[in-house]
């Protein structure tokens, strides 16, 4: 699902722009015109991937629509570090919701603008993780099966980062949160609890649904790209590292994200009407164990004593996500 | 201004708030020595023309080529490329074909005829060049270059040195040899021919020279004792390969012996194989592994059907027969002698045995200090002698044709710095690119393109170049396969993992700048950083 055409050795299709490609080939972060619809000056912390991630998704959505674009958003991090009153880093229309409405105030907007007759102003939600997966859920589901003319991405960093790292449904098992502590038989996360939004979404049999992370930014844009050509409602679920809630190194954020697709706990995929229609084959394979080495969250997995048995289960669910969206073998479609 | 309800402060942007003063550490563009470079002999900055050769600019990458080797398409021919055993994509999957892309350069500059940019002022300086091998003509080339009158002269009819007389010509076509010194010659540099110097000192008295570079090579072909009944059979390596550029062809029969290891014994024993001996057989004391030739050029030996025979040393000779001794290696790794003799057939045997210097040229030169057969020189050139520096083979060391390039262009500016009354210092090298700088999860997996080899029967018999060219499209797609160890290519992967919009895109070839404003210091930049160019430096007090 690697999105350019061109083959350069150098850098392949990898990096994030290459000054050998036209123009037009280019990725819209490797371009000087892109929106940084995020704008500096936002008070995400150091490395922090939702920023990173919310920028990457909405300059594309700006570059698809031709700036037609208003964006609803719910609480969260996104929400708190860049739009502290009165001061935002937008630099396109925003609108801060509830907690959990920030779908039904985007179905609300986008019904507005078909009253209105602007039908070439599209509509985006965003939210973290516990405003989608937890908190916006009824909102979300609701948005789905009315088939509202939304865009919904939800940037998961796996934790409610903003109020303190708290579990979400989002949280992978075996992780340390403020509320998973590391205590008792079966220290952090429990295992066989939470739940896959992109496969809720799937079920749904809504246009689109789609993962991503912030590791390959020609494929988010690819897939924003293409979400905005469609109409109906739509979900993209992005994965973004959080060094602080992850307890992982600033500079790490993009390569947890490929680690996270490279073993395979995190599958990168689109699907259309419920179907599964194409996936980012693994590369370079790794265990899971160099995913989870690096985040402090993880770090009772290691010491004192190596957890064996509880990185062979996460290790399972890699390889059923290997399996399920047969991430090892083949070309991909694009 | 009237406001809507409940709000009562103006929109504002976050660019008020510089979050740049959160930071303890910045990131910095930096430029890394790329190992290429780093172990180029001739100090070429491989990198940098690669990166012009990947736009298909190939003009652009010549000149920068040029700038530091004029003879771009004889070195992509004759050199050892030791940048291609340092390269660093060789951990990747296969090095970069550096040797073939120069080669490509080389003779597209031939082809189209690019000249060397002109000389802007002349210094009214002279500078004599004794020698037109390739540390002479790359010392004149660089001093030409910097504006200094120079007159080459060269004691045979051609011009090349070891390039024409100890390079045989299936590794160089003469044709090539002689495009890149017309070149030189082109942009005004004297040469002349058939002029041998015998007097150093009264030469650059009387035609008022102000300095002096010698670079007359080492061609006395060293003899070693061999009891001989017959010795007209026996002939060294550097004769052989000298007479291959008369009219009159050597007469080695047709069952050759070449004594010697190195590189001139097999261009010898390869020579003889086209020369038409049904046996060309390379007599060795030591091991092949031992053998100080380059293990390419003995494995294309070998393919021609030239034979190995190591552990051997040549106890006698005898009209069409030699005595043979085995040899074995001592705990130290020394040959031993075993007593155990062998005869075999042989028309003629060359001693391929390494190469002396010609002192006398240099015994009349006042204050030159001579040591082991070689010319002391300072580590910029300089002879004992101030005011007459020499390189190449005659200063010993490494003797190859780019090693002596590179003395040739050191010499070039210490005799610069020096005729100002100066010393030269090289600049302070850049710290190395070395491969764990590197995030290699950018660079797709490329294998390398293998240069045609020509026919193994044809090249048997004749003196066609074995090594054949890349297509412009394999050049470009071996250039592409560069990466750029160290130094910007320009890939927006900086510019794009700036979670705070904290990189500035300067435009084409104006790479990036960063706007420490807003950055953070996170590192994701130097962390994602496909070569390395960007490093964490600690906050400024």
């Amino acid at each position: 699902m690697r999105s350019s055409h061109v083959k350069f050795y150098q850098t392949g299709t990898f990096t994030v722009g290459n000054r050998l490609l036209n123009d037009s080939d280019r990725s819209v972060q490797s371009t000087m015109e892109r929106t940084n619809s995020l704008n500096s000056g936002h008070r995400a912390c150091q490395g922090c991937g939702e920023a990173l991630g919310a920028r990457y998704a909405i300059d594309a959505a700006m570059r698809a629509t031709d700036n037609q674009l208003i964006a609803a958003n719910a609480t969260g991090c996104l929400e708190v570090f860049s739009t502290p009153y009165p001061e935002t880093s937008w630099q396109i229309p925003w609108i801060h919701s509830l907690f959990g409405n920030a779908a039904a105030v985007a179905t609300g907007i986008a019904v507005a603008l078909r009253v209105k007759g602007r039908t070439g102003t599209r509509v985006v939600a965003q939210g973290g993780d516990g405003g989608t997966t937890d908190i916006g859920f009824g909102c979300l589901s609701g948005m789905f099966e009315r088939n509202d003319d939304v865009l919904y991405i939800c940037y998961d960093n796996e934790a409610y980062m903003n109020t303190g790292v708290q579990r979400s449904s989002a949280t992978p098992p075996a992780a340390r949160t403020a509320t998973t502590q590391v205590v008792g038989p079966q220290p952090g996360n429990v295992f066989g609890q939470g739940k896959n939004v992109p496969r809720i979404a799937m079920a749904h049999e809504i246009p689109y649904v789609a993962t991503a992370t912030v590791a390959d930014v020609r494929d988010l844009e690819a897939k924003v790209t293409k979400a905005m050509s469609i109409h109906g409602a739509r979900y993209i679920h992005v994965l973004v590292p959080c060094p602080l809630g992850w307890g992982a190194a600033p500079h790490d954020t993009v390569k947890l994200a490929r680690l996270a697709t490279e073993s395979g706990l995190f599958p990168v995929f689109e699907a259309e009407h419920g179907e599964v229609t194409d996936r980012s084959t693994i590369r370079r394979q790794v265990a899971v164990e160099e995913y989870l080495k690096p985040q402090r969250r993880f770090a009772h997995l290691f010491k004192p004593t190596l957890q064996s048995e509880v990185i062979a289960r996460l290790q399972a669910q890699a390889d059923r996500n290997i399996r399920r969206y047969n991430l090892l073998s083949g070309e991909t479609h694009r | 201004m009237t406001k809507p309800y409940a709000i009562t402060l103006d929109v504002g942007s976050s660019l008020a708030n510089l979050t740049g003063s959160w930071r303890t550490q910045r990131p910095v563009y930096v430029d890394r020595l790329p190992p290429c470079n780093a172990t180029c002999p001739a100090g070429e900055n491989i990198q940098q023309w690669l990166f012009h050769a990947e736009e298909g600019n190939y003009e652009a990458a010549w000149r920068v080529l040029v700038a530091d080797n004029p003879l771009a398409a004889t070195m992509g021919r004759v050199c050892y490329h030791p940048c291609e055993k340092a390269c660093n994509r060789g951990e990747l999957d296969e090095s970069v074909g550096i040797n073939a892309v120069e080669r490509f350069l080389g003779d597209e500059a031939n082809r189209q005829g690019w000249q060397f940019d002109p000389v802007e002022q002349d210094t009214g300086r002279r500078i004599l060049v004794v020698g037109s091998g390739p540390a002479g003509v790359s010392a004149a080339y660089h001093l030409r270059r910097m504006g200094h009158a120079v007159v080459i002269c060269e004691a045979e009819d051609s011009a090349g040195g070891m390039m024409r007389y100890g390079i045989p010509q299936y590794r160089l076509p003469r044709d090539t040899l002689d495009a890149d010194i017309r070149r030189i010659v082109d942009m005004g540099v004297e040469l002349r021919l058939g002029e041998r110097v015998d007097d150093v000192d009264a030469l650059m008295r009387d035609q008022g020279f102000d300095a002096c570079f010698l670079g007359v090579g080492s061609q006395i072909g060293k003899r070693a004792y061999i009891p001989a009944g017959d010795a007209r059979h026996i002939t060294d390596a550097v004769s052989v390969l000298h007479q291959m550029e008369s009219t009159q062809r050597p007469l080695l029969g047709r069952r050759v012996v070449v004594y010697g290891g190195g590189n001139t014994a097999v261009d010898v024993a390869r020579t003889a194989r086209r020369l038409g001996a049904e046996e060309s057989i390379i007599v060795y004391r030591r091991t092949r592994e031992k053998m100080p030739a380059h293990a390419h050029e003995v494995e294309e030996a070998l393919e021609e059907g030239v034979k190995l025979k190591w552990l051997s040393t040549i106890a006698e000779a005898d009209g069409d027969t030699i005595t043979v001794e085995k040899m074995a290696l001592d705990e130290n790794g020394f040959p031993q002698p075993t007593g155990e003799l062998e005869t075999m057939p042989a028309d003629s045997v060359v001693l391929a045995l390494g190469q002396d210097v010609d002192l006398d040229l240099l015994s009349g030169i006042d204050g030159m200090q001579i040591d082991g057969g070689a010319v002391v020189v300072d580590p910029v050139q300089m002879t004992t002698r101030p005011g007459i520096f020499a390189g190449g083979d005659m200063v010993g060391g490494e003797k190859t044709v780019t090693v002596a390039i590179g003395h040739g262009k050191k010499a070039a500016r210490a005799i610069d710095a020096w005729l100002r009354g100066e010393t030269y210092h090289a600049p302070p090298k850049h710290e190395q690119a070395t491969y764990d700088r590197l995030n290699t999860w950018y660079y797709s997996d490329a294998p390398k393109t293998i240069r045609p080899v020509l026919d193994i029967i044809r090249r048997q018999s004749t003196f066609d170049e074995v090594v054949g060219s890349l297509d412009e499209a394999n050049a470009l797609y071996e250039a592409r396969r560069c990466m750029s160890c160290g130094n910007c290519f320009e890939c927006d992967t900086c510019y794009g993992v700036c979670p705070d919009n904290a990189v500035n895109k300067l435009g084409p070839g104006k790479r990036f700048s960063f706007n420490y404003d807003y950055c953070k210091g996170c590192g994701l930049c130097v962390a994602e950083c496909p070569c390395g160019a960007i490093r964490m430096e600690h906050e400024p007090d």
